[in-house]
């Protein structure tokens, strides 16, 4: 296998300059979606939007990092097109991740309500 | 010969992937799972501190009320630049997979300079808040913030190192389109700093 065919394999396999590209976009836009979410509630400007987006803010801001997370897995990591078993090793590693801190958020979250006092460190 | 040759530095498994990537993303793997205990650790101290530096809100120091202590516009910078040294590093890779030497050095050299300008807004924030009172000890919310923020600094700083061991070997021409995986496993590597820094982010800074 020559340079050249190794070339083609690879531009076969991954996605075009052109997709990267608006990828970059796309996740720029994100984030700026993300900081101006945070800026309109907490500076309550403009007031109506504020009001609206006050008690969903959180959720918004994590789904927006969800999305962001998987555009970079799928098309900056190759998820998408190299492979079924990445997806898994890479799939199962995150749901042991969540679990982790789902986990951890309840086994404190018992602590904090039977001992409101107890400090962690001690 | 020289198929055979082929073959054996390509390092195929009975997967049909090369074992070194697959190697990558075990590591990336186990790497999730280490982050994720730093960000759960740092969910469960959210809001518990006794005393300032708290990270949204105005605390108190000797009797002078304090600004919080995070700045969003420094670390909103700092994310634009991570988000885009990994598209960097995708046009780079592109370059090496097409033998293009010029598109590799060039991209490569632009994400080691985002990477070098990240770390570099983290050891400025890291002084800043220390000079404004906060140390590592100060109360819960600093030492899980220094821990959390101060590991994804260490891993960009591995990441730097790595790339740029990698653009010493493509500035010597060692790096022929047939191990352009060279680059995509430091690649994969800096994807993940990335997308850690994607959840961090908006929990540690934009979450109240």
């Amino acid at each position: 296998m020559d340079a050249a065919v190794h070339a083609e394999h690879a531009e076969h396999s991954h996605p075009t300059w052109q997709t990267y590209t608006k990828i970059a976009l796309v996740l720029f836009a994100l984030t700026a979606l993300e900081v101006w979410s945070y800026d309109i509630v907490h500076r309550h400007s403009p007031a109506g939007l504020a009001t609206v987006l006050e008690p969903v803010v959180n959720e918004v801001l994590l789904i927006l990092s969800a999305i962001k997370f998987a555009l970079v897995a799928m098309f900056y990591m190759h998820l998408k097109s190299d492979g079924k078993l990445l997806s898994g090793v890479f799939g199962f590693s995150l749901a042991l991740a969540a679990f982790i801190v789902v986990a951890l958020l309840i086994i404190f979250s018992y602590l904090y309500q039977v001992h409101p006092t107890a400090n962690p460190l001690k | 010969m020289s198929e055979h040759a082929h073959v054996d530095e390509h390092h195929y498994t009975s997967t049909g992937l090369d074992n070194r990537k697959l190697a990558i993303w075990t590591f990336i793997g186990s790497e999730c799972m280490f982050f994720a205990s730093l960000i759960g650790v740092y969910l469960v101290y959210k809001g518990r501190d006794l005393v300032g530096p708290k990270p949204h809100a105005e605390w108190m120091l000797k009797g002078v009320a304090q600004e919080p202590m995070l700045e969003i516009a420094l670390v909103t910078f700092g994310t634009a630049l991570l988000l885009f040294s990994s598209f960097f590093v995708v046009l780079a890779l592109n370059g090496a997979q097409k033998g293009n030497r010029k598109q590799l050095i060039g991209w490569l050299c632009a994400t080691i300079f985002c990477g070098v300008f990240f770390v570099g807004m983290q050891v400025y924030e890291f002084n800043h808040f220390y000079h404004r009172g906060m140390g590592y000890t100060t109360n819960l919310f600093s030492s899980s913030f220094f821990t959390l923020t101060g590991f994804h600094g260490t891993h960009v700083t591995l990441g730097l190192v790595w790339l740029i061991s990698v653009l010493v070997v493509a500035l010597r021409g060692k790096l022929p389109p047939e191990k352009a995986l060279n680059l995509e496993m430091a690649a994969l590597y800096w994807h993940f700093v990335d997308v850690v820094w994607i959840v961090i982010f908006p929990v540690v800074y934009l979450i109240r």
